[in-house]
């Protein structure tokens, strides 16, 4: 090593410690990032090659402009039913976040995690998709379940961990799993799901198949190792694999720069690999639309993968565990500058003549009520901690396919504990 | 009683040349062989396996006979061959991922315990990751600290993982064949000091290749050895040694130098362990060696002196002995310092027998 002279003039180095805009009690003001216009960003062909996509990983893919309209190249052009649908979808999510949430303080459940702000980028994206496509979600894809028409009655068992919970009390609440609805089992562990997904779609290619897979990831994630294999598979085998990048700026209380959202952004990473990249208004539902279709078709043609940064915002707290208020500015939801995704497809529906607020209300009224009453329901199979979860012995079985001995020992040893506990009761239960 | 003797069912014919023999290299290129054309699912893939067929050569000619999208190389990253590899599973196939040594298999660790390890159980059966994750380890090959791990360890300690190490060439193909169709995942670690030839312990003797071994007669086509059953090596009255992978043939050449009448019990897998096998034999000698070459702290070999010592206490004439590595990284020049060679072993059975 070359000895350093004394009194050289050279710059000390300086370490770099991202540091968010605004915190607690700070004026939120997002007029630094600049959103571009709607109708502006050009849509090239879906079989065009990765680099061609290079602008559109910089700018925002917006469609819903102020005036409520859609406008140019990435207008879906979706009809009047569908977008009711769509809205539809998006009443049901935020009612059920709402009771969930609350289940969750009324000592239900152990723990909730709401996507408010961020429907558009589940429920638009799913409803994009063929409903056989595989979907490889992380925990706040809670639309896509509900726009593919998974009873809510089951997402409830699965929240209250309770006796009529498919997955036996298994997992974490949110946590769900649906091979009928092509839904694969969420992981605890942040971005796994990301190269299983591209293990499925190029599964998928070896076999011949015509379906898809799309997997969603939260952008403070994508610094995962997982996430950059992911990549790497899906550009190296050309897998018909949809990567969508959440990036609703916060991960916890980190906020995007800790991903490396300061130097560039998540859709330009793409380019890096070679996928093609998406950089998309994530509360613009029909911009969400037009892109994961864009990604669908490119996909199903064999042209290639594709990353879709969804740029939205975190309106609510990360988890029922967590509190923004210790961490960000209050008043960054109110200064979003991309709206709120419900609120922009029923303006837009109404501006097109084909909804109204009286509408809106009787919608949102009667998702409540259902989530209500199918809360009630779900509540007959037992809460959380309440005595009625799935029967005892079930805790041993399918950690292989066939009980192994040592596990059956225990299974012994924990039966002959339930005797001792709670004696003249069916030890099984 | 679950002892199958390989030796019975194969009884040793050198000599005669129209047994087929086989090294544990060529034994499991025809496993992988013979399950890819039974079964259009088995997928074979790692780095460096499809054109040239592997570095140890094990998934040689695979490529030219099934086909590029069947038998593939990967990008160097064993995080994404294992992810990859478990949403193949939740498709359908029955991917056999290759890890070119044991020691690289720890960044894909994270998809093999928490997601390949327990997606049966955390989807409640929806999803399945039925992959065989082949790897070579152990060493003696002068591989350094990161071509020589033997992590068996880490693996048993994972609930829904199987662990599958053979010791002969007959038993890598059928044992292979067993992992392939089990619909759990299964880490088949190969002893790559034994690819070749059987080894003794002396690295100073010339190593006698598998083709004069009595397991190197190898059937052609299909057949399996269960997951679960041990292999009764030699029988014997004085000590019982349970061992598993290279260490079996060091047992095995130690006993029969030093004229020890032992039952030599090749595990053959970790888990499914057969318990029963391990009881018989320890309550029939009442003396029990547990060798292997990882390093000793919190390896598999502690979890075997205490199944033995819960199960077999009173039948025991002298404390349980262990024969393992010792706690240090594998070194590189003085690899024969840190191999557990006759003289452990021999120690280990001077004590057992002057109980
Ligand atoms: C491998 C791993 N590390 C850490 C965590 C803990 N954790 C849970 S959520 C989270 C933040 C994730 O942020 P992001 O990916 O941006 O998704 P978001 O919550 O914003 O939707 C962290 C660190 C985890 N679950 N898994």
């Amino acid at each position: 090593m070359a000895d350093r002279p004394e009194g050289q003039n050279k710059p000390r180095l300086a370490l770099h410690v991202p540091e968010p805009k605004f915190r607690p009690g700070d004026k939120a003001d997002f007029s630094h990032i600049d959103i571009g216009e709607p109708g502006k960003m050009p849509r090239p062909d879906e079989a065009c090659e990765a680099k061609d996509t290079l602008p559109l990983c910089y700018d925002l893919i917006r469609v819903l402009g102020d005036d409520d309209k859609a406008h140019g190249p990435w207008n879906p052009k979706l009809d009047p039913d569908t977008l009711r649908t769509m809205l539809q979808h998006f009443s049901t999510v935020r009612a059920f976040d709402e009771r969930m949430f609350r289940g969750q303080r009324q000592g239900k459940t152990s723990f909730y995690m709401k996507c408010t702000g961020e429907e558009a980028t589940s429920i638009s994206a799913a409803m994009a998709l063929a409903s056989d496509d595989m979907v490889f979600p992380s925990y706040r894809q809670q639309g896509v379940l509900i726009a593919r028409g998974y009873p809510l009655l089951e997402m409830i068992n699965q929240i209250y961990s309770n006796k009529g919970d498919k997955l036996k009390g298994r997992q974490l609440p949110i946590m769900y799993s649906s091979r009928d609805h092509s839904f694969f089992s969420i992981s605890g562990n942040l971005a796994t799901q990301t190269p299983q997904a591209v293990g499925w779609a190029m599964a998928s290619a070896i076999k011949g198949d015509s379906r898809i897979a799309a997997t969603w990831v939260g952008e403070g994630s994508t610094a995962e190792g997982d996430f950059h294999s992911a990549c790497t598979f899906a550009t190296v085998y050309n897998a018909p694999v949809i990567l969508n990048v959440i990036n609703n700026q916060w991960a916890i209380s980190s906020f995007s720069g800790f991903a490396g959202a300061e130097r560039t952004t998540f859709a330009a990473r793409a380019l890096g690999y070679g996928l093609a990249g998406l950089r998309v208004d994530g509360n613009d539902p029909l911009a969400v639309y037009a892109a994961e279709q864009w990604a669908a078709n490119r996909a199903r043609a064999n042209a290639g993968p594709t990353l879709i940064e969804h740029f939205t915002y975190r309106a609510e707290g990360h988890s029922t565990s967590d509190d923004p208020s210790g961490y960000r500015s209050a008043q960054e939801r109110e200064e979003w500058p991309l709206g709120d995704p419900v609120t922009r497809l029923k303006d837009h529906l109404i501006a097109l003549g084909e909804w109204d607020e009286d509408r809106q209300a009787a919608m949102d009224k009667e998702a409540a009520e259902h989530v209500k009453a199918t809360t009630k329901e779900a509540e007959k199979n037992g809460i959380l901690g309440h005595g009625l979860h799935h029967p005892f012995r079930t805790m041993f079985q399918d950690v292989y396919e066939d009980l192994p001995w040592h596990l059956e020992e225990q299974a012994a040893q924990a039966k002959r504990e339930r005797e001792i506990k709670w004696p003249g009761e069916e030890p099984w239960s | 009683m679950v002892v199958s003797t390989q030796v019975k069912e194969q009884p040793a014919t050198a000599g005669q040349d129209t047994e087929r023999r086989l090294n544990m290299i060529e034994a499991i290129n025809e496993a992988l062989d013979v399950m890819m054309a039974r079964d259009p699912d088995v997928i074979v893939m790692g780095e460096d396996v499809g054109y040239f067929g592997g570095v140890f050569r094990c998934t040689a000619g695979l490529q030219e006979k099934h086909g590029k999208t069947r038998v593939f190389d990967t990008p160097i990253s064993e995080c994404g061959i294992i992810g990859v590899a478990v949403g193949m599973g939740a498709y359908g196939l029955r991917p056999v991922p290759e890890i070119q040594f044991a020691d690289y298999i720890y960044p894909g660790l994270d998809q093999l315990i928490s997601e390949a390890a327990r997606l049966r159980y955390r989807s409640a059966c929806d999803y399945i990751a039925p992959m065989t994750v082949r790897s070579p380890f152990g060493g003696g090959i002068f591989g350094g600290q990161t071509h020589s791990q033997s992590p068996e360890a880490i693996f048993t300690h994972v609930a829904g993982l199987k662990t599958v190490i053979p010791a002969t060439p007959y038993d890598a193909k059928g044992l292979l064949i067993s992992a392939i169709e089990d619909n759990d995942p299964v880490i088949f670690f190969e002893p790559k000091r034994i690819y070749n030839g059987p080894f003794s312990g002396y690295y100073d003797k010339p190593v006698e290749p598998w083709k004069k071994h009595r397991d190197s007669v190898v059937p052609e086509g299909y057949y399996k050895i269960p997951l679960g059953k041990a292999r009764t090596v030699t029988e014997g009255e004085q000590i019982t040694v349970l061992a598993y992978g290279t260490m079996v043939h060091v047992a095995e050449a130690v006993c029969a130098e030093k004229g020890v009448e032992a039952d030599i019990l090749d595990l053959r897998t970790m888990m499914p362990l057969d318990i029963e096998a391990i009881e018989a034999s320890v309550k029939k000698t009442g003396k029990c060696m547990i060798v292997h070459e990882a390093t000793r702290t919190s390896g598999f070999g502690a979890e075997l002196s205490a199944l033995v010592q819960e199960r077999c206490f009173y039948h025991l004439e002298a404390p349980i002995e262990r024969v393992t590595g010792f706690d240090t990284p594998y070194p590189h020049s003085l690899e024969w310092a840190y191999f557990p060679g006759p003289v452990r072993l021999g120690e280990a059975i001077d004590r057992l027998l002057s109980e």
